[in-house]
């Protein structure tokens, strides 16, 4: 049957008026076979490989916009953690920042804008090389532009690693401070149970799992959603639900047909489909807006979270219909930086940092670029930390934390950070919060869940 | 054995789509851009949606003289003069999203 003029025209609004395009496509590299003693040699053989399939990726990706009329917004790749591949070297911070600028260098010479994956998987413990490369990462992420960098520092198998997170606190001063506007903070993430697909920055990462090369999708649009939600401002929730189900499937089905042929002109083995709502700084693609086109008045008031719940189920069981290999974080964002409703409901003190936490636990990600005052003490940032990774490592899901400390900001000014990351308003934090807790370090055991074998 | 490949082609289905206020030589325009790269139309529909007029034209470009490149730079000439909406995108993504 062929297809109808009104099919036509909702895909072509969805493009055209709703921001609905293919967010980014994330090829996965792994680099384990350029390990070597040699860090010369290792380094050639990284910047070899990434400038070619970088280059591959993006001329291939503006093929598949012009034949589709989606637009592919970010173009990315990530790789194994970098802690691995920095095994074989001498365990100092100038061999670190030595291969950041070279996956910098890379990545810029290709066209690709964030390289991910310059991190390691620390839940349970750290090896002499994490432990050199957490140390690296202030000045790593402030000399470079490109990469991106995240920990897993707890899983619920593992439990969390409050020794990590003990440091991270000071990493992140350190870092902010080496950075305008603290912005260095915006490419590091700290995850519990990250996912070894997720093809989002800057969390993404080419699991030690996954094939020499993978491919993953992520799609978005808010604005869709919002669209669809704004339309039907009578129906009951039930109905609400599945309104938003099929219109994710439709949107699930597009980033799938992208990716699956995007694969097959790379040669490389399609890995999955992420839907998640991110939303962007662009009028009307917001979470916030749909959560209160559904009914709340504000986000951060009692009922978004309930919104939020009904919101990502639908999303998920769209996307799972929709596409056998849906996978990554799948769900919703909930960036305050990148999201204009977000910041108008801190703004107007209807959303605070309780609250954010709280929406959280219904979520996939967690606290995400969020602002606080640049002399917010590392213990504190360490506390929230450790309660966001404790939510999801006792619920069995992937929760992270993206906390950027403004220097020289106080509670209620506005940091611009620019482009796609937004402005935001510095949330209030408490000066005080637990540096014994902190400072005892050692690990969180695995809840009772992680038994279940 | 060139030739012979070139002659099983596959029918490669494009849809154009025009959004803005009816008037008069849009089918016009949008023919004669088609023909000047060889490209045969199928099929078109129009609708009023949304006050909204909509027309699609579904066509098969696989002798087209043009890359999808340059289709959508002509198109564009002719939407910036007729002040409408037009887009060209590979039947697959609407067979995608539609059809299970």
């Amino acid at each position: 049957m062929r297809i109808s003029v009104e099919e036509v025209f909702e895909t072509v609004q969805m493009t055209m008026d709703q921001n609905f395009d293919i967010r980014t496509v994330t090829l996965g590299i792994n680099l384990k076979d350029c390990m070597d003693r040699d860090g010369k040699a290792f380094n050639k053989r990284v910047h070899d490989r990434i400038v070619k399939m970088g280059r591959q990726l993006n001329k291939f990706s503006g093929e598949l916009e012009s034949k589709y009329g989606v637009p592919i917004i970010n173009r990315r790749i990530s790789i194994t953690p970098a802690s691995i591949l920095l095994e074989p070297l001498p365990k100092t911070v100038p061999t670190v920042v030595k291969f950041a600028k070279t996956l910098d260098s890379a990545a810029g010479k290709a066209g690709i804008d964030f390289i991910g994956g310059f991190g390691g998987l620390i839940q349970k413990g750290m090896t002499a090389s994490d432990k050199n490369l957490l140390r690296a990462i202030p000045k790593a992420l402030s000399q470079t532009q490109r990469v991106c960098s995240f920990f897993n520092l707890g899983s619920t198998l593992a439990g969390l690693n409050m020794t990590a997170i003990e440091r991270v606190g000071h990493v992140l001063k350190d870092l902010a401070g080496m950075s305008e506007n603290g912005i260095g903070c915006a490419k590091l993430v700290v995850f519990a149970n990250a996912p070894e697909d997720n093809p989002f920055m800057a969390g993404a990462h080419h699991g030690v799992g996954e094939p020499d090369f993978s491919l993953n999708i992520g799609i978005s649009g808010p604005g869709v959603v919002r669209a669809v939600v704004a339309k039907n401002p009578d129906c009951d929730l039930t109905a609400l639900s599945e309104v938003i189900k099929r219109t994710v499937f439709k949107i699930t089905r597009a980033g799938e047909l992208v990716g699956r042929e995007m694969a097959e002109l790379m040669g490389v083995d399609f890995g999955i489909v992420d839907v998640s709502l991110a939303s962007t700084t662009a009028v009307g693609d917001s979470v916030a807006e749909i959560i209160e086109a559904m009914g709340v008045s504000q986000m951060g008031r009692p009922g978004s979270t309930a919104a939020l719940a009904l919101l990502i189920d639908a999303v998920k069981k769209g996307g799972a219909m929709a596409s056998g290999n849906v996978g990554g974080l799948s769900g919703t964002f909930i960036p305050v930086s990148e999201d204009l409703g977000m910041i108008r409901a801190v703004q107007n003190g209807s959303l605070t940092l309780d609250k954010l936490e709280a929406m959280t636990s219904v979520c996939s990600v967690g606290l995400d670029m969020f602002a606080v005052p640049g002399d917010t003490p590392g213990d504190v940032l360490s506390a929230i930390i450790a309660d966001e990774l404790a939510i999801g490592m006792a619920n069995n899901k992937t929760t992270g934390v993206r906390v950027i400390p403004v220097p020289g900001m106080k509670e209620g000014d506005i940091v611009h950070f620019g482009g796609l990351l937004g402005s935001a308003p510095i949330m209030g934090v408490p000066r005080e919060a637990s540096p014994d807790f902190i400072a005892r370090k050692g690990r969180i055991p695995a809840p009772i869940k992680a038994l279940r074998n | 054995m060139a030739k012979k490949a070139k002659a099983a082609k596959q029918p490669q289905i494009c849809i154009v789509t025009v959004t803005g206020k009816d008037k008069v030589g849009i089918i016009a325009r949008l023919s004669v851009a088609m023909a000047e790269s060889n490209i045969n139309i199928i099929d078109v529909n129009q609708k009023i949606m949304e006050n909204y007029f909509v027309m699609t034209m579904a066509c098969d470009m696989a002798d087209a003289t043009l890359e999808i490149k340059g289709i959508n730079e002509k198109l564009a000439r002719i939407a910036e003069e007729m002040e409408l909406r037009i887009t060209f995108q590979h039947e697959n993504i609407f067979k995608a999203m539609h059809r299970v």
